[in-house]
This record gives structure tokens, C-alpha cells and sequence, in this order.
């Protein structure tokens, strides 16, 4: 099962490095890793999606948790949190396909940032199955390029 | 005139960092980078000793650390200097022995470069070091003096290194910043949960067959006293790791010996057949699972106390976790206690007894073999001498056979096992003590691996008794291949060997050689009467082999006993 790690470490350099060496070091598998500044200026947030069993994901919360550099490791997995992801997306389009295209952006509330004579750039933002689905309903116009920033997490506000 | 305080040098600032940390001695060997730090040594208290290879040196903290309970402080210079050093980081690491490594590094500007013996030693070492810092600003170097102390000895121990340019040993008129920590990431867990104690505490009572399962994080806690009270009242049987020895002296009732791949019979035994395992200080090494923790003591309930929380559950699932310093821990659970009944342990005693009647290993007395070489030793030696050996079957033959161990006196590379480490780690012994006999167990492939450090005991003029139990050949590995490959030899014999008597002398240190068992007392009766140091060139039988011994892949049970 895919989880979502929230893991504030120290803004060093050096620190990516002891966090990545360590998950290639254990053979855990990374399945996205983001990393950026937090309200705090010492500190840096990684957000990782991590594949395993919960015995695998325990092992590697306390493998991390053991780093100096880590000061806090929170499972972000499940209803209590809210997750995003944002794309970018090059699609091509013809005379023919182009309102096709553009009303399933539409559909997905994606915006289109750029246009060409033969293509279109859409951003999208949403939680990971959304922007999947949005892939998959444009592939038969021909994806030319793609790229996605990796999982974005927070814990929702207690009610 | 100006009030500014007048600063002092990065290097000094790092001396007196060290000072303040109690270091008292620096194992070490210098370089080019490091010329400031060695011309500030000259006005500093620290003491130098100066090693023969920075592989010796790092060997020599790390026994320094293991019989003092100190953090051991070694200094090698950059490039070389650091690659020499990272086998004895990789060892201290796997063993858990706090260390504080300083390595020398080209200057700051030059980082990166390549230039002149530059490598990045903290790349290299990451994954076998528990934190490392490069120094970039000699002010910040109180501070990271103390938090790397504190890292290392702290928690599960661990080697930390510092990485230190030289621009930032040689600036002149620095002023220091503070020396407070800064280390919101680092925890530390000491305190035990109070459930659990009390879950223990029950599970104990009710058990029929409770082995106490004891490892290096007894002697790391300073648990002995504690544990031997453990088993002076719940007479539960106790076997040990190698790491362990000394937790619980061989001589105590309760003592079951070592468990595992060269343990005793009735120690992997019970272990197979305990309903509750306690396991304390310990992490499942292969070494005592056969690599197998689906097989390891299946019909016990596990209750696993460790100050590293990554260890609980990583090879056995266990019933009962907590994390936390095993002294605490035992302490809290022998308070709770009294609230339940001692379990009835009767008949697993009588098993235990009949196995062990059974299976007691009978030896020639007379015959010049490696049991009977190591109990003379430890009568003549006495219980309060420190032992380091180095890796092979003289190890293990240590292990199994050196009768009295007291805590703290017991130096073995375990979870690296790496040869070459017995003598250096005895200068680091004897150094950290000089009033105590200091004995190496060493094997004649392992010795040649730190031969050269017979140079810092003539220099330093150590009293270490060197007891060499020379077969001639990579006994271990020999013993594999007449096991498990048709004893079709491959690259064990040490044809070449010297003489290693003359080796000795020729470091002016006396040497006595022993062929035969009427000789084997009277030589070590000397060597221990001889204030100085003293090899002892022991000839034995390359077809010696160490038994018991689990097969790989076997369970603990499917011992080879002859
Ligand atoms: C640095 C290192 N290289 C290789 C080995 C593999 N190894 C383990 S025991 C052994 C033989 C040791 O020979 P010796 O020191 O003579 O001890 P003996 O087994 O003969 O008592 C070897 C080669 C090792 N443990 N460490
Ligand atoms: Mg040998």
C-alpha cells in the first residue's frame, strides 16, 4: 500500500542525501519524493510516498525518525488528510480534436497555460487518481509530455 | 587598547572543545592537513599516542571505548588517512561503540576539486557512521564537539564523525561561538512504558520455560548487577550474544552460555524449546538466528527491550515491545515483581540440567588443544583481566572456553568480525587501563592483519600478553571447506609465516614459543610475570574445529557437536 510521509527535517545541505541514501540502503521503494521550505526557515518539509506493508512503512517511519536531521515523521495516509499533486500536460491537437480536448480539460477544471498551432499545455491540480484519470481520457489524443511535481500532503484541521 | 577579547586558533578551539568533553587521549597519525592541529597538540594536555596504520588507531578508541564506557576519539589525516579509517568506523558502527572520528579535510575552497588528497570521507561514511558534520566555520566547532559527544554516547551508540578542513584548523584570533546544542531532531529514549513492565512482569510469572535472552546493550546500560539480580530471583536461565559476554559471568547458576552458531548446546536448546523469550540489549543477528527468524524460538512469546526502536520487530515479531536503556528497563521490571509469583520453573530446570549433562564437551587435558589452552589462560590470567581478540576460530575458541569475563573486559569485533582488530584494540585497552592485565586472543592470519602496531606497544611500552594460537592457516575458513566442500582446500595456508617470536624480539618484545601441553603453563605463568609485553607463539593443530556449530541454514537445534 502506497503511504504518504510527512518528514521535517533540517534545511542543510547534505540532508536530501542521508534521507534518499537511506531508503536506497534499506531497499525501501520511493515512490515520489518532494521536497520544499516550510513556515520555518530551519526547516525543510519532504513529503514521500513510500510503497510497502505496515510493517515495511513502521520500519522505515523509525528508520528516519532515527536521522538527526529529522525532527518529526507523520503518516499523512487516509481520510485525515488532504493530498495534491499538480501537472503539467502537453497535448496535441488538431482542428478536429481541439474542442474534444479542451472540454475534457474543462471537465477536470484544468487550465490551459500555453497553446500552440499543434498543441496545448494544461495544468491540472488534484489528488493523484484525478490526475491519472485526466491522463488516461487524453492519451487517445496523444500525450506529448508530461510532468508531475510528486505528492503534496497536510492533516485536515480537526473539525 | 581595544577590550575585544583576543581570539585563538580553530585548532586550539577543537582542543579545548575535546578538553571539555574529557577526552584524555587521542588516537591518531598525522598528514599534511592536519599540521595546525598537530602544532596546537604540542600545547595541549590531550594525550597523543600515535598508531602504525590508521586502521590501528581507530581499533585502539574503539577498544578504549568497550572497556571504559567512554567515547573513544581517534584523529587520521585526509584522503588515506580517512579511507584507512573507515573499517574501524564500519566495525564501531555495527557494534554500537561510540566513537568521535576526526578526520582531516582539504581546505574549504578547495572542496570539490579534487585536489591533493581529498575524498569525501563523509559520503564514504555515511552509511556506517550515526551523524558526521563537515566544519566550515571554526566558530561553530564548540558546538559540534559537544552535540557529536553526545550523539555518540547517547541512545544506541554509534561512531560520529568530524570533517575538518584545514583553512578551518589553521584560522588564527577566532572568536567561538556558544556551545549549546542544537539538536531538535535528535531523540533519545530512556524511559520505559509502565504497561509493559507490568505485562512483562505477568507474562514471567505464568511462563514454565523463560529464557533470558542478554546482548551487548546489557554491558552497554551497565546492566550486569541488574540482570544477575533478575536471575538470582526468578532463576531464569540466561544465554548470551557474543556482544553479551560478561553480562552474566559463565560461572553464575543461571548461566546457559553463548547462543547461536557456535552457542552451547543447551543454550540453542532452550532457546528453541522456551515458552517466553526476554530479549534484552539484543538485535537477532543472524549470527544467533541462522539467519532465520521465522524459525527462531517459535514457541515462545517474545518480549524484545531495546533503546533502538528500528530493532524491535525487524527479525522476530515479538509480542511485547518496549524501547528503552536495558538497565532501566530490568530495574522496573524487577520492582514490579514482587506483585506476582515467581514462575515455576522446576521441570525446565531439570531439562536444562539433563541437556546440559549430556552434552557437556569432554577434552584431553593433556593433549596441547585450544580448550585447554584457554582455561590454563583464564586460571593464570584471573578474573579481572581485560580480553580482546581478534576474528577466526581462536574467537570463538575464546568465546566458548575463557572462563571468567568480568563486565567491561571483553573486546571482540561482532557484527563486522574483522581480523586485525585484537591488537590495536588492546593498546586502546591497556591505554584507557593502564593498572590492568590486558590479554589479546589472536590467530596468526588475524595478527599479520595489525602486525605493525607490535610498534606502538614497543613505543608506548604496554604490558599486553599476546597469546597467538598459531595453526598455520585461516583456521576458520578452513573449517568451512572440510565442512561444507569436501575439505577441498582453497588459499588458507600461511606458508610464509615468520617467525613470530623473533618478530617480537626484534620490537623488543619478549617472545616465548609453545609446542607442546607441558609447556603451555609455564610459558603463560611467565608472560604474566614479565612486566612488559609478552608474545606467546602457541603451535596448535590445524584440524582443531570449533564446535558446536549450526550448519548454514540450519535451525539452532541442528547442531554438528563432533
Ligand atoms: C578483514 C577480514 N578478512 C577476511 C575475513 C574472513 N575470515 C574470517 S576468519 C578468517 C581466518 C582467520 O585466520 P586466523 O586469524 O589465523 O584465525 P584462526 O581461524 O586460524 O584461528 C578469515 C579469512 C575476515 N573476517 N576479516
Ligand atoms: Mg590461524
Amino acid at each position: 500500500m502506497l503511504h504518504t510521509l510527512a518528514v521535517l527535517v533540517e534545511n542543510n545541505p547534505g540532508v536530501l542525501i542521508r534521507v534518499a541514501g537511506l531508503f536506497t540502503r534499506r531497499g525501501y521503494n520511493i515512490d515520489s519524493l518532494t521536497v520544499c521550505q516550510t513556515e520555518d526557515t530551519e526547516l525543510s518539509r519532504m513529503t514521500i510516498v513510500v510503497n510497502g506493508d505496515d510493517q515495511i512503512i513502521e520500519q522505515v517511519r523509525n528508520q528516519l525518525s532515527k536521522l538527526v536531521v529529522v525532527h518529526s515523521v507523520s503518516d499523512l495516509t487516509g481520510e485525515s488528510a488532504v493530498d495534491r499533486e499538480l501537472a503539467l500536460i502537453r497535448i496535441q491537437v488538431s482542428a478536429e480534436t481541439r474542442s474534444a480536448v479542451l472540454q475534457t480539460v474543462d471537465i477536470f477544471r484544468g487550465r490551459v497555460v500555453d497553446m500552440g498551432r499543434t498543441n496545448i499545455t494544461v495544468e491540472l491540480t488534484g489528488d493523484i487518481p484525478k490526475i491519472d484519470a485526466f491522463v488516461h481520457a487524453i492519451q487517445p489524443y496523444g500525450l506529448l509530455e508530461l510532468v508531475r511535481t510528486g505528492k503534496v500532503a497536510i492533516l485536515r484541521s480537526e473539525a | 587598547m581595544s577590550e575585544e577579547k583576543a581570539g585563538i586558533k580553530g585548532a586550539t578551539i577543537l582542543l579545548n572543545a575535546l578538553q571539555q568533553e574529557g577526552v584524555d587521549v587521542i588516537f591518531g597519525y598525522p598528514g599534511g592537513v592536519l599540521l595546525p592541529l598537530y602544532d596546537a597538540l604540542l600545547d595541549s594536555p590531550i594525550r597523543h599516542v600515535l598508531g602504525r596504520h590508521e586502521q590501528g588507531i581507530v581499533f585502539a578508541a574503539d577498544g578504549y571505548s568497550r572497556v571504559t564506557g567512554k567515547v573513544g576519539v581517534c584523529l587520521g589525516t585526509s584522503g588515506p588517512g580517512a579511507t584507512n579509517l573507515v573499517t574501524g568506523i564500519a566495525n564501531a558502527f555495527l557494534d554500537s561503540i561510540p566513537l568521535v572520528v576526526l578526520t582531516g579535510q582539504v581546505s574549504t575552497g578547495s572542496i570539490g576539486s579534487d585536489s591533493f588528497q581529498e575524498v569525501d570521507i563523509i559520503g564514504i561514511t555515511m552509511p556506517i557512521t550515526k551523524h558526521s558534520y563537515l566544519v566550515k566555520d571554526p566558530r561553530e566547532l564548540p558546538r559540534i564537539v559537544k552535540e557529536a559527544f553526545y550523539i555518540a554516547r547517547t541512545g544506541r551508540p554509534g561512531p560520529v564523525l568530524i570533517d575538518l578542513p584545514k583553512d578551518v584548523l589553521a584560522q588564527e584570533n577566532v572568536v567561538p561561538f556558544s556551545n549549546e546544542m542544537k539538536l531538535k531532531g535528535y531523540k533519545v529514549f530512556g524511559q520505559a512504558n509502565n504497561g509493559k513492565i507490568e505485562e512483562v512482569a505477568k507474562v514471567l510469572s505464568e511462563s514454565r520455560k523463560p529464557v533470558l535472552y542478554a546482548g551487548g546493550g546489557v554491558v552497554t546500560a551497565g546492566a550486569e548487577d541488574v540482570l544477575r539480580l533478575f536471575a538470582d530471583k526468578t532463576a531464569v536461565p540466561v544465554v548470551t550474544t557474543l556482544m553479551g559476554i560478561g553480562s552474566l559471568p559463565l560461572e553464575h547458576p543461571n548461566s546457559l552460555g553463548m547462543v547461536g552458531m557456535h552457542g552451547t548446546v543447551t543454550a540453542n536448546y532452550a532457546v528453541d524449546d522456551c515458552d517466553l523469550l526476554i530479549a534484552v540489549g539484543v538485535r537477532f543477528d543472524d549470527r544467533v538466528t541462522s539467519g532465520m527468524g521465522h524459525r527462531f524460538a517459535t514457541k515462545a512469546k517474545v518480549v524484545h527491550i531495546d533503546i533502538d526502536p528500528v530493532e524491535i520487530s525487524k527479525v522476530v515479531k515479538t509480542e511485547i515491545q518496549i524501547v528503552g536503556d536495558a538497565r532501566q528497563v530490568l530495574a522496573e521490571i524487577l520492582e514490579a515483581l514482587p506483585g506476582f509469583a515467581n514462575p515455576d520453573v522446576t521441570d525446565w530446570w531439570n531439562q536444562l540440567r539433563d541437556w546440559r549433562e549430556k552434552n557437556t564437551i569432554q577434552y584431553d587435558k593433556d593433549r596441547l588443544t585450544p580448550p585447554m589452552v584457554m582455561e590454563c589462560l583464564g586460571e593464570i590470567a584471573g578474573g579481572d583481566t581485560i580480553v580482546t581478540t581478534d576474528v577466526g576460530q581462536h574467537q570463538m575458541w575464546a568465546a566458548q572456553y575463557y572462563p571468567t569475563v568480568n563486565p567491561r573486559n571483553y573486546a571482540t569485533s561482532s557484527g563486522l568480525g574483522v581480523m586485525g582488530y585484537g591488537l590495536p584494540a588492546a593498546i586502546g585497552a591497556q591505554i584507557a587501563r593502564p593498572k590492568d592485565k590486558v590479554v589479546l586472543i589472536t590467530g596468526d592470519g588475524s595478527f599479520q592483519m595489525s602486525i605493525q602496531e607490535l610498534g606502538t606497544i614497543a613505543q608506548n611500552k604496554l604490558p599486553v600478553k599476546i597469546i597467538l594460537l598459531n595453526n598455520g592457516v585461516l583456521g576458520m575458513v578452513r573449517q568451512m571447506q572440510k565442512m561444507f566442500y569436501n575439505e577441498r582446500y582453497s588459499q588458507i595456508e600461511l606458508q610464509g609465516n615468520p617467525d613470530f617470536v623473533k618478530v617480537a624480539e626484534a620490537y623488543g618484545i619478549r617472545g616465548i614459543s609453545v609446542n607442546s601441553a607441558d609447556q603451555v603453563r609455564g610459558a603463560l605463568e611467565e608472560a604474566f610475570k614479565h612486566p612488559g609485553p609478552v608474545l606467546v607463539d602457541i603451535t596448535i593443530s590445524e584440524h582443531e574445529n570449533v564446535l558446536p556449530m549450526v550448519p548454514p541454514g540450519k535451525d539452532i537445534t541442528e547442531m554438528i557437536v563432533r
